[in-house]
């Protein structure tokens, strides 16, 4: 089967009038994720147990409109029985003995974990690159990276080789490699969705979402996993749309929100062509669009690599050698142990960061860094809200540029991480926002990223399936599957 | 500008060490990051609070009741060295002869 061209609601229909099994679906996908495999390196882990599992499901009669989807999950979410290495040496063996709560509501709800796909080490970079288990591919273009940190399955979904993937957000992470695979992405707003079992990089930035070729799909994933969970007090107690069921396309009177500090000298100008594009379109369906002004932007970069290195910092004092995960060999005592086994065991990006952090963090910076970063985060945020008092959604490019090349970026960290200055608003504020297909630059996608008010991810999903059913992009198919049917 | 002896410093306390031949490219990469997050000194921010969690603040209450979560023996099952039932780790208290 095609999955490229399928949805979560064909293959639902599929499955209820017994076209297919939910075990057929399973060992399709694992078929398909291992011939492909050498190609793209989306998966970590493949789930072998997958078609067992969906035989239960077969068995019990296909019910939710997940039950029996097969949908794969970044590898920084934690499957109790199969094993989670955040793309780490230090986790490398990790067996988990507990599942994440996003598992865990996903497969109450029939959803079958096919693997675990890759991503940069502990989510830290935008390509994957950093990832223990090596870099994975772009589908447009086997020299270029993914992006990342979601790298895996953002390739994964548009490899068709799952129509839904999981991934996690902390400055970017699902929507500048949604922009590059050409695909749909979607970062919820903070506290919408729970972390419990997600390995934490940034606890104030980190949220987890949904990437699948499809707006509708995603849509159908994030109302099931959302919601309160009482292991993770952050979570919300907002009760959960439909966002499915929801979907309206209609766009009069909308008013988008674009600020100019997003169309910076430094953007690929086929990227912003693409996007005003898009932008003419939505004036088409009857949105209003008004130039408004961020004019803390400038400091995004700043304030996020300063707290979210700090946050990083204290997150990761827990790999240690002691209770799980790498452990060095020969150590003369308990400090060697901790020294040796965390400097063999993290790579040199993560290093960077929990460097950076603890500077930020150490007597005689910490007023300097950590505390003036969080004091223009809240000048920011002031900011985001103020534009979204008088509009409901802010809109402009997810990315600078299309997908770069692989090793173009990775020795050079400051240029990484300026790729992040348009993803990082959202999450500083704690908005929902998404990366959604607009067009194509030299053959390679770009993304128009839709941001939204505070628990709204409704006007976010209704807007990029307004450009979605416009544009068609879904259609399109990406230049290294071409003569695979 | 950051020094290498304040790097050396920041890696003690986050329990990290660098080879030798890495330490002088991690330095130049760290200080032209940590120059480019110096311009925060450039935003006036008096009277404004910091942010430093997202989402609601409010405590949150449970009844005090025992539930059931992974067993002694799950617990154990990751760690790279047991020892009836215990996790093992190397000497706490140096002897002389360590060093």
């Amino acid at each position: 089967m095609d999955i490229k061209k399928e949805t979560i609601a064909s293959l639902h229909n599929k499955l209820v009038n017994k076209d297919v099994t939910a075990q057929d679906l399973a060992t399709d996908a694992l078929g398909k994720i291992n011939a492909n495999e050498e190609k793209f390196n989306t998966f970590i882990t493949v789930n072998d147990k997958a078609p067992e599992a969906a035989k239960k499901i077969d068995d019990e009669g296909i019910k939710g409109p997940l039950s029996g989807i097969p949908i794969a999950f970044k590898d920084n979410i934690v499957t109790e029985g199969i094993k989670t290495t955040a793309a780490s040496k230090i986790l490398y063996n990790f067996m988990p003995v507990y599942s994440a709560t996003v598992l865990e509501k996903l497969e109450a709800a029939g959803a079958i974990d096919i693997g675990k796909t890759n991503l940069d080490e502990f989510a830290m970079g935008s390509s994957t690159e950093t990832s223990h288990f090596g870099t994975s591919v772009n589908p447009w273009d086997l020299s270029r990276v993914p992006g990342g940190s979601s790298g895996g399955s953002a390739a994964a979904v548009a490899a068709g080789e799952v129509v839904a993937a999981l991934g996690t957000d902390t400055g970017g992470s699902i929507r500048q490699p949604a922009a590059f695979n050409g695909i749909f992405g979607i970062k919820p707003t903070y506290g919408r969705v729970s972390r419990w079992g997600v390995i934490a990089f940034a606890s104030s930035l980190d949220q987890v979402g949904v990437l699948s070729k499809r707006v509708e799909d995603s849509a159908a994933v994030l109302s099931v996993m959302a919601g309160h969970d009482d292991h993770d007090s952050t979570s919300s107690n907002k009760p959960v749309p439909d966002y499915r069921a929801d979907l309206n396309k209609d766009m009069h009177g909308v008013k988008i929100a674009v600020p100019k500090e997003f169309w910076h000298e430094g953007t690929h100008p086929e990227v912003l062509e693409n996007v005003n594009k898009a932008l003419d379109e939505y004036k088409k369906m009857g949105a209003t669009v008004d130039e408004v002004s961020l004019p803390s932007l400038k400091h995004a970069v700043e304030v996020y690599y300063v707290l979210a290195s700090s946050e990083a910092s204290s997150n990761l004092q827990r790999y240690d050698g002691v209770r799980y995960g790498y452990r060095a060999k020969d150590v003369k005592n308990i400090k060697d142990l901790f020294v040796r086994s965390r400097s063999e065991g993290f790579g040199d990006e993560v290093k960077r960061r929990i460097m950076l952090g603890t500077f930020a963090l150490s007597a005689g910076a910490y007023d300097a860094y950590f505390k003036k970063a969080a004091e223009v985060r809240t000048l920011f945020i002031k900011e985001m809200n103020d534009v979204l008092k008088d509009h409901d959604l802010i809109m402009g490019p997810s990315t600078t540029t299309p997908a770069f090349k692989i090793g173009e970026k990775v020795d050079d960290p400051l240029a990484m991480y300026m790729n992040d200055i348009l993803t990082i608003p959202a999450n500083l504020a704690g908005l929902p926002a998404a990366s959604v297909p607009a067009g194509l630059a030299d053959g390679l996608p770009v993304g128009l990223q839709i941001i939204g008010r505070p628990f709204d991810e409704q006007s976010v999903f209704n807007a990029a399936y307004a450009l979605q059913e416009e544009n068609k992009f879904y259609e399109k198919i990406p230049t290294a599957l071409k003569g695979e049917d | 500008m950051i020094s290498k002896d304040e790097i050396l410093h920041v890696a003690e306390l986050a329990n990290l060490k660098f080879q030798d031949n890495e330490v002088d490219s991690f330095v130049s990469q760290l200080d032209k990051i940590v120059n480019m997050e110096s311009k925060l000194s450039s935003v006036d921010t008096t009277g404004i609070e910091p942010t430093y969690n997202m989402g609601d603040t409010n405590t949150v209450f449970r009844e005090d009741k025992g539930i059931h979560t992974q067993t002694r023996e799950q617990m154990l099952e990751n760690v790279p060295e047991t020892d009836n039932n215990l996790i093992k780790v190397p000497t706490i208290v140096d002897k002389e002869d360590d060093e």
